[in-house]
């Protein structure tokens, strides 16, 4: 049982795919679901371009700080 | 350059919130319509060649020929669309929009939108009805005919009338609608009826025939989609109110032609962004299948960019019983898009959420990080020229015009990063 390996109550925060947390539930196991995906759907194109964007965005803040 | 992109997006989503369109009266396409030519067809969606084009825009060119008699049978009206006597320009790049196939020729009535306090005014044809109509590229003699009476009767009617009725402030009117249980995109029911009890009185004050007045009533009053075509141009008047901010990150336009899906983003001036339109999933008409379906097509995918449409669903819960889905779907539409835009409408609220305003000014950085695609209900065009509506439903933009528009941006602004 998940419980006994463990050597107490389990809590489960699940990231992603609910029907995970679906299945903890249905076991007992007190599950919170976080609706979370990984940036970019995983694309690491679209997140690097996305890095640049932050990246200039950061020095931009920055500088306007610094006037 | 030193923009903050925060900055530049609160400026375009103010902008936005501040215009009020509202309905100056009708005209002509040749004579109202920038750059508007007698050779000219104006067309839903990014620009496009006639090689390219799909059925239901072909057929509704093939009318519009016809219409403007240019050409008297459908093979002389095939032949000439082909030919480079004939041009084809975008709506969105002449200050309009069009529902589905969305063409517009030289001798059609417009409606005139124009800013309250003056300035700039957007066009959109009149709305036909539905069924076996232009827009979704029918071109039977019923549809000429049809168009020949909006042209001749429907359009001076209501050009009398509309200078005999209060100003009509479409902002005011889309938020009270929202209010009925429209989203003003698939469904307009609320909206028509209150653009009819303004127009009404003045339609009766005007010196035409009873018998034309009793038409035009009747015609508007069988039509739950005749706001449609007021819808759109004023989203197009408040969207344009954002173009072309520097720096700025939120979308201003989303459109199809049936081929491909466009968009403009509000900091890369002019610039179109494409990927294959999709296939609309939802309810057809009896005796039709998936297999009918042309992919997504239309200008009005303008009402979804400023808030309107799939991101007010929640407001429109009957609307699933047209588009498909469930009102549980509706309501999670709508808080889903919260998630992709960076303001709220201060104008269009949603009753069953608390009248919490609608999510407003899409943001490109975020679609792009969240990997989440704006929502959009819509009609559905048979892929053959001549045959019309055959649906409703439900469909996404391509993930791929967001990703190149990034890309552009990126390339604009900090490619030194």
């Amino acid at each position: 049982m998940l419980k006994d390996f463990f050597g107490k109550k389990v809590k489960v925060i699940n990231l992603g795919i609910a029907s995970f947390a679906e299945d903890l539930r249905k076991q007992g196991v007190e599950t919170v679901h976080t609706d979370w995906r990984p940036p970019a759907g995983g694309n690491k194109k679209i997140q690097a371009l996305l890095d640049k964007v932050a990246s200039w965005q950061s020095k931009v803040k920055s500088a306007k700080g610094a006037r | 350059m030193l923009i903050d992109i925060q900055q530049a997006n609160a400026n375009a989503i103010a902008a936005i919130q501040a215009s009020q369109p509202v309905l100056k009266g009708i005209g002509t396409a040749l004579e109202v319509v920038p750059g508007m030519k007698k050779n000219l067809i104006l067309h839903a969606g990014p620009p496009i060649t006639w090689e390219r084009m799909s059925g239901p825009l072909r057929g509704a060119v093939m009318g519009a020929l016809i219409y403007e008699g240019l050409a008297n049978t459908p093979e002389e009206a095939e032949k000439l669309a082909a030919t480079d006597k004939i041009e084809y320009s975008p709506w969105h790049e002449h200050d309009g929009v069009g529902p589905m196939a969305g063409v517009g020729t030289a001798s059609m009535p417009v409606w005139i939108l124009e800013e309250q306090k003056g300035g700039r005014k957007t066009f959109c044809t009149l709305n036909e009805g539905l069924g076996k109509v232009l827009r979704y590229g029918a071109y039977s003699e019923e549809v000429i005919t049809r168009l020949k009476w909006m042209e001749t009767v429907l359009a001076p009617v209501l050009k009398a009338a509309i200078p005999l009725a209060p100003e009509i402030n479409l902002k005011n009117m889309i938020a009270q609608a929202l209010q009925m249980g429209d989203e003003v995109h698939n469904r307009n029911k609320a909206a028509t009826s209150l653009l009819i009890r303004e127009l009404a009185p003045a339609i009766v004050k005007t010196s035409f025939p009873e018998t034309d007045k009793a038409r035009v009533l009747e015609f508007m009053h069988s039509n739950d989609h005749f706001f449609l075509n007021l819808s759109m141009p004023a989203a197009k008047m408040m969207l344009q109110a954002a173009e072309w901010i520097e720096g700025s990150t939120i979308v201003t336009t989303m459109c199809r032609n049936g081929t491909d899906f466009g968009i403009r983003i509000a900091g890369l001036k002019e610039r179109w962004f494409t990927g294959q339109a999709q296939i609309v999933k939802g309810l057809l008409f009896p005796g039709f299948s998936e297999e009918d379906c042309n992919p997504d097509i239309g200008d009005s995918a303008i009402t979804e960019t400023c808030g309107l449409g799939g991101f007010s669903m929640a407001a429109a819960p009957a609307i699933v019983k047209f588009v498909g889905g469930t009102v549980n779907d509706a309501m999670n539409f709508t808080r889903k898009m919260y998630e992709i835009t960076d303001g709220e409408s201060q104008a269009f609220q949603i009753p069953n959420m608390e009248f919490r305003g609608s999510p407003l000014g899409i943001n490109l950085l975020k679609v792009c990080e969240k990997n989440v695609l704006p929502q959009i209900n819509t009609g559905i065009a048979h892929k053959k020229a001549g045959v019309g509506q055959v649906g409703a439903g439900l469909v996404n933009p391509p993930l791929k015009c967001f990703e190149d528009a990034l890309e552009a941006y990126v390339e604009k602004y900090c490619k030194d990063e």
